[in-house]
């Protein structure tokens, strides 16, 4: 799972309403090298929740100095563009869970997939 | 004078009486001989069938055996299995005679009931013996494994009196209540979460009974997971066999408190009944754990040998000689089962019912029918684990690799999206629309965790989930595409549902493409592919060009199309088999996969993958035109619909490998001549999806119900029936 994904998924345990963003719990994160397509990353941006993926890389140790607020004019920021670049689409989880902060509900993730089923009571 | 009146009112009674069992009589044994082919004697003999007076009418030997000896020596008395009479033979005619006069029209108390006897002379008994049946192999019954103490203490230490509880995991079953240890066993998933210990190990007062276990070698290792199940009298459990992905080979039974008869099946239709007395531990291994079904039917009574304790050594199998059989009233039974948790893949020899071999684990394998369509949601959610999430897990590398074409309209719709747009694939299988436009941010999901493994392994971002409650933030995506997935929804709700949740991912403005597979397999003339594939077989049948998707550019005031034709669901309520590359003739149905041999057993996900590649650089060689493939089907099948039936313990039967999910989901099953001959030798399993295949104007009609949408297109696409919807 790339933050990319952490960055659109949510709790959607039955009752639950602040579901977002969910806490990573990793025991492996690997870092693979992606081709780094700025334009792509830019466009990106916008599409994101900023907060919740500074919070991510946080959790992980992968924020290096990835700021708190997003950068006014960042398209033309390629040093910026290329730190997000690796947050987003670099830093994998692949063993852990993510875990629903209104609930505590876990969902595992194991071989970079989260899976995200819920058991029948939660829906 | 009074008694003499007495005497006259009497007499009037009894001859009115009499003449009613004298036609009850000649009733009884009229459809004795018209259903049972027993001969009533012309003349009086030692011998009589006595209706009414058998076990299958609740009738025991003790009760019946006391009322015939009353009228003299019986010699043999004879009750069939499951039959309401039964024959008694009395040392002289002159007995016989006096049962046939006094008895005739008696009642017999039997426990709360009473039933009313008919007796007929007979020339001859018919033959009882039977021969015994060998207890399954692998199946060990140790008698008298616990002592009276040990019972009394197994039992104490079970409190049911709360009514659901997490640590053990007590749930009141429709037919009995249960209890977990160690692990608890889902009935959902019919498995255990491994990972996902219970609170509560199994009781120390268990401990001594399973270093028994050990010591004495019915048992390798101790086991771990511990489920208690109560039956009141009249309970049962259906027949099963315990998931083998879940527990071991070895299962150990405790029956505590009364005794029962639990039925083994072979899928031959051998069926063994097994009397387990209370205090005894059955063992089951091997064959008997592995291939056997074994249940409880739920009844008030059980046959079971007469109470012979020289062969109380061979009481293990009830088939013995029915005259040795009679009825015993059931008890509240508390069984231990101790089973030990697997964390490999199973690899019996039974691959026929080994979930770890392909076979989706179903509550009853031995299930005889086709399931009914469903009415509630719970229904509804059952069947789809059964026959879409389960049948996809295990076929996932198969069905994989017959996917990789992406449909031409689909990529069209892909490729229309602006750079940077977010599109979620709800149901995205093995992925192959992820990559279409590399410019937009895609993430797929499917609620097969084999396939989402698949799109991992191919690199793209995927997470397991359901089309109903996907895990991503309203109003997050651009667009959204749901390619073959809510025709495997079963219910009309939980269709809608499905669409409703898409739309809930989509901003304002944002799109989504829906794909169903069509009722109408042939369109403005023009067979789909998935029919015309059949007509390959047969070319002088051969059909019109194909090609056909009529659009129907749609005003925004879409109107629906309000008459949809009223097609027969279902026949009695089962769904039917569909025979593939044929019409539809009902909605909702169960589609046949033929698996290939080899594509699921044992393969690794990188292995599968590697697998498919390859089977993709075959397909090219052999296929024609475009991207659409065609079927090139092996032509071994004497009728194509030899099989489709899901009659079929575990479905099995020799084929070669048939798909047929989508007409244009470009199928097809390669044919190479080295698969193909394995698949001859081997018979391949074959797995029954569950589809809803839609009439015309039923998509646009299920998404117009959704407020804050418009259908901004529909049309025919090879079969299916697709929309373009639009978030206001």
């Amino acid at each position: 799972m790339k933050l990319l994904t952490h960055n659109m998924l949510t709790s959607h345990v039955k009752g639950v309403a602040k579901g977002y963003p969910l806490l990573i719990k990793a025991t492996e994160v690997k870092v693979n090298e992606v081709e780094f397509n700025p334009q792509f990353v830019s466009r990106m941006i916008p599409k994101l929740e900023w907060s919740a993926l500074v919070q991510a890389a946080e959790q992980l140790g992968h924020r290096e100095d990835l700021p708190a607020e997003l950068v006014p004019d960042y398209e033309k920021n390629e040093e910026f563009l290329k730190k997000v670049h690796r947050a987003l689409l670099e830093v994998e989880v692949i063993e852990g869970c993510l875990q629903c902060p209104e609930s505590g509900r876990e969902f595992p993730i194991s071989r970079g997939i989260p899976n995200m089923l819920l058991n029948e009571d939660e829906v | 004078m009074e008694p003499t009146v007495e005497t006259n009112v009497k007499s009037v009674r009894r001859s009115k009486d009499e003449k009613k069992v004298l036609r009850k009589l000649l009733k009884a044994s009229h459809t004795l001989l018209k259903h049972e082919g027993i001969i009533p004697a012309s003349q009086p003999t030692k011998s009589l069938v006595v209706a009414n007076g058998g076990l299958g009418n609740g009738v025991s030997r003790e009760e019946l055996s006391a009322a015939l000896t009353e009228m003299g020596e019986v010699e043999t008395l004879v009750m069939p299995r499951h039959k309401p009479y039964a024959f008694a033979t009395y040392r002289s005619q002159e007995s016989a005679r006096k049962a046939h006069m006094h008895l005739n029209g008696e009642k017999l108390q039997c426990g709360e009931n009473s039933v009313t006897l008919y007796l007929s002379y007979v020339d001859s008994v018919p033959c009882e013996e039977e021969a015994p049946s060998p207890l399954p192999e692998g199946l060990v019954l140790v008698e008298d494994f616990v002592s009276l103490e040990e019972e009394a203490i197994l039992l104490a230490a079970i409190d049911w009196s709360s009514t659901n509880d997490d640590v053990t995991a007590q749930k009141a079953l429709k037919h009995r209540k249960v209890k977990h240890y160690g692990f608890e066993f889902r009935y959902d998933n019919n498995n255990v979460d491994k990972d996902k210990p219970l609170p509560a190990g199994l009781p120390e007062e268990c401990l001594p009974v399973l270093e028994r276990c050990v010591k004495d070698g019915h048992i390798v290792t101790m086991p771990d997971q511990l489920t208690v199940n109560q039956y009141e009298v009249g309970q049962g459990i259906p027949p099963h066999v315990d998931t083998h992905s879940a527990f071991e080979d070895t299962i150990l039974s405790l029956s505590l408190g009364a005794k029962v008869v639990m039925e083994f099946r072979h899928p031959d239709g051998r069926l063994v009944s097994v009397l387990l007395p209370e205090r005894s531990l059955l063992v089951m291994k091997g064959e008997s754990r592995y291939l056997w079904t074994h249940g409880i039917t739920p009844r008030k009574f059980d046959m079971v040998p007469a109470c012979d304790p020289q062969s109380s050594a061979h009481t293990t199998s009830v088939r013995g000689t029915n005259s040795s059989l009679t009825l015993n009233k059931r008890g509240t039974r508390t069984s231990f089962t101790f089973r030990k948790i697997r964390h490999d893949p199973c690899h019996c020899a039974f691959p026929s019912a080994c979930d770890s071999q392909g076979v989706p684990s179903a509550p009853s394998p031995s299930q005889p029918s086709p399931p009914l369509l469903p009415c509630c949601h719970a229904d509804a959610a059952q069947l789809e684990e059964e026959y879409v999430h389960q049948v996809y897990n295990a076929i996932a590398p198969h069905f994989s690799s017959t996917r990789h074409s992406p449909w031409p309209r689909v990529c069209h719709f892909l490729s229309s999206l602006p750079a940077g747009s977010v599109l979620a694939d709800v149901g995205c299988g093995n992925g192959k629309y992820l990559g279409v436009n590399p410019e937009v941010i895609a993430v797929g999901c499917d609620r097969s965790s084999a396939l989402v493994q698949i799109c991992a392994d191919r690199g793209f971002q995927a997470f397991v989930s359901d089309a109903l409650s996907v895990p991503l933030r309203a109003a997050s995506c651009d667009a959204c595409i749901s390619i073959a997935v809510i025709h495997h929804f079963s219910t009309q709700e939980r269709r809608l549902a499905a669409v409703r949740e898409l739309v809930r991912l989509l901003k304002p403005g944002g799109r989504a493409l829906v794909y169903v597979w069509a009722f109408e397999q042939e369109y403005n003339k023009q067979k789909s592919k998935y029919l015309k594939d059949q007509n390959k077989e047969h070319p002088e049948n051969h059909g019109p060009i194909y090609n056909t998707s009529e659009d129907r550019q749609l005003a925004d005031n879409y109107k629906p199309v309000d008459k949809i034709q009223d097609v027969s669901k279902v026949t009695n309520g089962k769904l039917s088999v569909h025979t593939n590359r044929t019409a539809f003739n009902t909605q909702d149905l169960l589609v046949p996969w033929h698996l290939k041999e080899g594509k699921t057993r044992g393969e690794g996900e990188s292995k599968g993958s590697s697998k498919i590649d390859k089977t993709k650089v075959k397909y090219k060689k052999t296929l024609g035109n475009s991207c659409s493939t065609s079927s090139v089907r092996s032509n071994t099948r004497s009728d194509g619909n030899t099989g489709c039936d899901s009659n079929m313990p575990s479905g099995i039967f020799p084929d070669t490998s048939d798909d047929t999910r989508n007409s244009d989901d470009t199928t097809q099953t390669s044919s190479l001549s080295g698969e193909l001959s394995k698949s001859e030798n081997s018979p391949a399993p074959v797995f029954h999806r569950y589809y809803h295949v839609f009439q015309e104007g039923e998509l646009e009609q299920l998404c117009v119900q959704v407020a804050g949408i418009k259908v901004q297109s529909s049309y025919h696409d090879q079969g299916n029936w697709c929309v373009i919807l639009e978030k206001e």
